[in-house]
């Protein structure tokens, strides 16, 4: 038995930074992979003990429940404001928002552009499923042209309600950002690629060097009535090509972190 | 010794709120309060604390309730478009029990308004203002002296209680100089235990101010209204001027009160037995203090510049065992103390008590 462990080797576990909680995520949705993905970098970066994460207000609402770091809990779109406030007075830390689509890219808007503008060394994880999902699915900033959401019922008709908005090529035109990048979860290169990106988000913070911001195109696969895989196939077929992956701005310097 | 120098008032909150040990100042340009940002620019750098210029009111309380979750003493200022902007914020840091300062240097309104001196926001200030019940611990100034003593104790008492402390000023007292004596510079003090600083050594810390179980909330909530009832019994403040003899009260708060000092000791030159009852906190009201008075005076005259906010809170305190008349100027129109006389006179001559909206 003695000699069963000993042989043991633990290849998989639940990160440190992610507590031992189940959560309200609905099955097959991105957000529990992204979380593991920001848990995981955390572990590696040794950077537990002075992480302080602001959560939206959204589907992710409840992150603080499920991350083991310091966290608050925002007004609508406001994360990055009070980011600002935490990062200010204590710069030191490695504080981080973690908002959706309704939040940073339509009541935050101010926000997040300001944050970003100024430079702050905050990091931001961007979660574009294109709906707004805690209230029921209603038609996001990032909701698709035709598009069908309650609040859209014949699709998204741009005449009317615009046009779906893209965050990584905004937040790329302005001075204070030093990595814009996107990327997706919806296979494991995908995902691989994905946590390379947050764990140079984070160096780019640590280092100094301004505004990082990963944003995520994700799915729901409940407001698109879709079952999880379906969802990842659509994200493939409609989403990528109006948000088309990639690296946005990566200042000088990190490409050495 | 203590000597005096001469400031203006928007710039004595900043200076008063640097000794005080505020670590962190965020604020938006209004007139009539953009002073104290300008001076909070020059000075908090040179001391290597956190000055930010704010993209909008909004981002400014949130970018202090951000730094009071990391539990620094912070503080933002502004006038009253601004303020309105702020309730959203102001309501998260109430339930979070963070604490927090907010001075609003309030002008006309409402809408854009204009930028002279109004006591308008007298309401939103402590009837809690934004969503949700709470309330906030609000301080009166009516001396520039005053204000610089107000700021310092706010933050004490925002540390006391885990809550925003709000100081209601006017366009009138920011824009105006007085001589003042200001504290001596205060040591900083650590963040408290329940801040956000990073989970080293203990468990981690959450500030939030969600709580989807319903019985739950109502539990913060009665924690929040213990809170305010503690407020209630112990940080009760007022004054009175010539009131031990008076058969005519006076009650007005702040700029108000202190043109309502001049035209009470005219009328008392004039033989009139007047005197004046401050509220110097107007959340909580001096709610006991003023139903005294209204036991042994036989008229009241309530001096706003307003349509007649705090009179509310009069009323309710005298439970109409006393006439109130009722003098507000609005708009950012500042009464003469001739205007305030006038008044005086009438209730002294037996005209009867009445409530006007602008003067008799």
């Amino acid at each position: 038995m003695v000699e069963a462990e000993k042989q043991e080797r633990i290849v998989f576990s639940r990160p440190k930074a992610l507590t031992d909680t189940t959560t309200h995520y609905c099955p097959g949705c991105i957000h529990g992979i992204v979380h593991r993905l920001i848990a995981e970098a955390i572990d590696e970066l040794g950077i537990q003990d002075r992480t302080i994460g602001i959560a939206p207000v959204g589907c992710s609402v409840l992150a603080y429940h499920y991350f083991d770091v310091d966290f608050a809990e925002a007004a609508h779109g406001r994360a990055p404001a009070m980011a600002t406030g935490l990062k200010r007075v204590q710069p030191d830390k490695i504080v981080f928002t973690y908002q959706g689509d309704g939040d940073l890219a339509a009541i935050g808007t101010n926000e997040i552009i300001h944050a970003v503008n100024r430079g702050e060394n905050i990091t931001t994880f961007f979660i574009n499923n294109a709906i707004y999902g805690m209230t029921g699915g209603q038609m996001a900033p990032t909701t698709l042209p035709g598009q069908v959401t309650t609040s859209t019922p014949f699709g998204r008709d741009v005449r009317a309600a615009g046009y779906p908005l893209r965050v990584c090529e905004l937040m790329a035109t302005l001075a204070g950002a030093a990595y814009v990048v996107r990327r997706t979860a919806i296979n494991p290169r995908e995902i691989r690629r994905l946590k390379k990106a947050i764990i140079t988000a984070f160096k780019v913070q640590m280092a100094g060097l301004g505004y990082s911001l990963v944003e995520v195109v994700s799915n729901c696969p409940t407001n698109w009535g879709m079952t999880p895989i379906e969802s990842l196939e659509w994200i493939e077929k409609n989403m990528l090509p109006y948000y088309p992956l990639g690296d946005f701005k990566v200042a000088e310097g990190v490409e050495n972190l | 010794m203590s000597s005096k120098i001469l400031m203006k008032g928007n710039e004595a909150i900043a200076e008063s709120a640097i000794r005080a040990g505020c670590q962190a100042y965020f604020g938006y340009p209004i007139t009539p309060q953009t002073e104290v940002l300008e001076y909070m620019a020059r000075r908090m750098p040179q001391l290597g604390r956190v000055f930010l210029q704010a993209e909008s009111e909004l981002a400014a309380i949130n970018m202090l309730y951000g730094a009071a979750c990391a539990g620094v003493r912070a503080m933002t200022s502004t006038s009253s478009p601004g303020f309105s902007l702020m309730q959203e914020g102001i309501s998260y840091i109430a339930c979070s029990m963070v604490p927090a300062v907010v001075v609003n240097v309030m002008r006309g309104g409402p809408g854009l308004g204009n930028i002279q001196p109004s006591q308008a926001d007298y309401s939103q200030m402590t009837k809690g203002g934004g969503h949700g019940d709470y309330k906030v611990l609000t301080l009166a100034p009516s001396t520039i002296q005053e204000l610089v003593d107000h700021v310092g104790l706010a933050f004490d008492l925002a540390d006391e209680y885990r809550q925003v402390v709000f100081v209601i000023a006017d366009g009138m007292l920011g824009q105006m100089m007085e001589p003042v004596e200001l504290p001596e510079m205060r040591e900083l003090r650590p963040p408290p235990a329940w801040a956000l600083t990073g989970a080293k050594g203990r468990p981690k810390n959450i500030i939030t101010s969600l709580y989807l179980n319903a019985p739950e909330l109502e539990r913060v909530n009665q924690e929040l209204q213990a809170v305010y009832r503690r407020i209630e019994a112990n940080e009760v403040r007022y004054d009175t001027y010539l009131l031990e003899d008076a058969e005519i009260a006076v009650v007005a708060y702040g700029t108000a009160a202190r043109i309502a000092r001049t035209a009470i000791r005219r009328a008392r030159e004039a033989g009139i037995r007047v005197g004046l009852f401050r509220p110097i906190t107007v959340y909580p009201f001096p709610y006991e203090a003023l139903a005294e008075v209204a036991g042994r005076v036989q008229e009241m005259l309530v001096v706003e510049m307003s349509a007649g906010q705090m009179l509310e809170d009069v009323r309710m305190a005298t439970c109409c065992r006393v006439p109130i008349r009722f003098f507000g100027k609005m708009g950012g129109v500042v009464p003469l103390p001739e205007d305030i006389l006038v008044e005086i006179e009438a209730l002294a001559q037996g005209k009867p008590a009445l409530v006007a909206q602008e003067g008799a």
